[in-house]
């Protein structure tokens, strides 16, 4: 690549300083800088050139060109505009040569976008937090499937590589990267628009948006199959994207409420592993481990959220998940405010798995045979005989009241459908318990 | 950009109706193509008469094969269609819900596939 292509010569932020101020080999660091500036920069250049795979190549090439520059250069005082700005250039170059090559002609004169150039940078940082939600609505536009909105979402937005999503879900590589193209080419060919919706439609348009965030972080969370350490990266991402629509979408109480929980459930990662690796349930942990900052934060976001008064189901779930956090103990949790809390939300989102949740708080406030009574109720509901935690709470209830013979059953259940080494470790305790 | 709007329903539903409401059903798809008269997006649309005056024809080996009915069975039956004119997916969308049968029925969107 031929150092004539890069831009300008940026601004530098004095080159030594930086990289006397900088841990570990250089690329490490340019890999950084990619990754976390890519949602800007593609968003903006999407939005420049109106199509995601121009707009994706030509990031790549801009990375490949500062991989050249910016050890002898220094890393740019604004690495997202030079960034930008190269990749700008990529693309006109490359639309000059295809109409050289369609007329025969070389233009000598860009007609209307290379005068753009000059004052790109000063207008980008204006314009790309635009830019990001623009995208972040077009990713997880809801004529998409929910399996596209996450994948397009991590890829465009979170600067995930296809191999990295690809194993963070145990899909192939050759799979995940049809379903990519696939949904890019329905955005296009149905012409799927890239903008923030009216707010007339921001109703409806909200909810797929956050829920695509809230499964990305689950996905890390609770790590269904298996343990890689990208998947703890999932939760970083869903939690660096929740703050990012904090920052556009201020207003949104929902928005407050999803980063909130996913806060407070973050704050709560170390102590969820026990010594032996086995899963420690959240009255049995040690709340010395629970991160105080993300605690912080998620009270913080979940405060600015009352004060909107539009309460809803990420806001519910992140005031269950404050009185918890907010307890030095189990037994000095505030269950009875925690049992209204799952009755509010039971309403808003009737579901077997709610009614779940909110037998356990039952049990704390009523005792274990109330909350067994509901448990029972709801077997027969679509998908808990395969659901883990069913069994594994009407095991826990079953012995509190002493049905061993039951617990030792459900337990076992449980442990058929575990898919984790840590659920399986927790379980096989527990059945060692009963002997 | 052109979409066509499939819309698709229960055909024997439609027997369980009464005069009175298939005659609101009618006034209600008047209404629908005024509307997308007057701003401008109406390409064309038509009612098909139903699924028992299909005819499906292949040809195969150079032999031209016709069978009675729709070209596949299935719970809900295309009843007509419309193409309309707008700026994009959202709007198509939003068309595609004003459209009466979309209440009970379902209607598919998709994308014509314009020549260059």
């Amino acid at each position: 690549m031929s150092r004539a292509h890069a831009p300008r010569r940026p601004r530098l932020a004095a080159p030594s300083l930086v990289f006397a101020e900088v841990p570990g080999p250089h690329d490490e660091v340019f890999e950084r800088v990619f990754k976390e500036e890519s949602g800007r920069i593609l968003a903006s250049l999407i939005r420049w050139t109106g199509d995601i795979d121009t707009a994706e190549e030509a990031f790549q090439e801009a990375c490949t060109i500062a991989l050249e520059c910016w050890p002898e250069e220094g890393l740019p005082d604004r690495p997202a505009a030079w960034l930008t700005t190269t990749a700008r250039r990529k693309i006109i170059d490359t639309r000059r040569r295809e109409r050289k090559r369609q007329s025969g002609v070389l233009l000598d004169r860009e007609p209307s976008k290379a005068t753009d150039m000059d004052d790109i940078d000063a207008r980008l940082d204006s314009s790309l937090e635009d830019e990001r939600l623009r995208l972040i609505f077009t990713c997880c536009h809801p004529a998409l499937s929910v399996e596209a909105q996450v994948v397009l979402t991590l890829k465009l937005l979170g600067g995930l590589s296809t191999e990295e999503i690809a194993r963070a879900f145990f899909v192939p590589v050759a799979t995940l990267a049809q379903r990519l193209v696939r949904a890019k080419k329905k955005i296009r060919l149905a012409n799927i628009p890239y903008r923030v919706p009216p707010d007339h439609l921001l109703p409806e348009r909200v909810p797929p948006v956050l829920s695509v965030l809230y499964l990305i972080f689950n996905e890390g969370y609770s790590a269904t199959s298996g343990e890689t350490p990208i998947r703890t990266e999932l939760c970083g991402e869903a939690l660096r994207l929740g703050r990012v629509l904090v920052a556009l979408m201020p207003d949104e109480p929902e928005v407050l409420g999803l980063l909130a929980l996913m806060c407070f459930q973050d704050s709560r990662r170390v102590a969820r592993l026990g010594e032996r690796g086995q899963l420690v349930l959240l009255p049995d942990q040690d709340r010395g481990l629970w991160d105080e900052r993300l605690i912080g934060e998620g009270l913080a976001l979940l405060e600015r959220a009352r004060l909107r008064t539009r309460p809803g189901i990420f806001q519910v779930q992140a005031a269950i998940a404050a009185l918890h956090a907010e307890a030095d103990s189990s037994e000095r949790t505030d269950w009875q405010q925690i049992v209204l809390l799952y009755d509010e939300l039971l309403r808003r989102m009737p579901s077997p798995v709610v009614v779940l949740n909110r037998a356990v708080a039952v049990s704390m406030v009523e005792g274990p045979e109330t909350a067994l009574a509901q448990v029972d109720a709801i077997a027969d509901a679509p998908g808990m005989s395969d659901y883990l935690f069913f069994h594994a709470t009407r095991a826990h209830l079953s012995r509190c009241v002493g049905h061993t013979d039951s617990a030792r059953a459900a337990y076992e259940r449980a442990l058929e459908l575990a898919g984790t080494e840590s659920e399986r470790r927790f379980l096989i305790e527990r059945i060692a318990e009963l002997d | 950009m052109k979409y066509m709007f499939l819309i698709c329903s229960d055909e024997a539903g439609y027997e369980k109706w009464t005069e009175e409401d298939l005659g609101k059903l009618l006034e209600k798809y008047g209404a629908f193509d005024d509307e997308a008269r007057t701003s401008g997006v109406y390409v064309e649309g038509y009612r098909l008469q139903p699924t028992p005056t299909a005819t499906t024809v292949r040809v195969r080996k150079g032999e031209t094969l016709t069978t009675d009915g729709p070209f596949a069975e299935t719970k809900e039956q295309l009843g007509g269609y419309y193409i309309l004119d707008v700026p994009d997916l959202d709007a198509a969308i939003s068309w595609a819900a004003k459209i009466p049968s979309s209440a009970y029925g379902s209607v598919e969107v998709r994308p014509i596939w314009e020549m260059e």
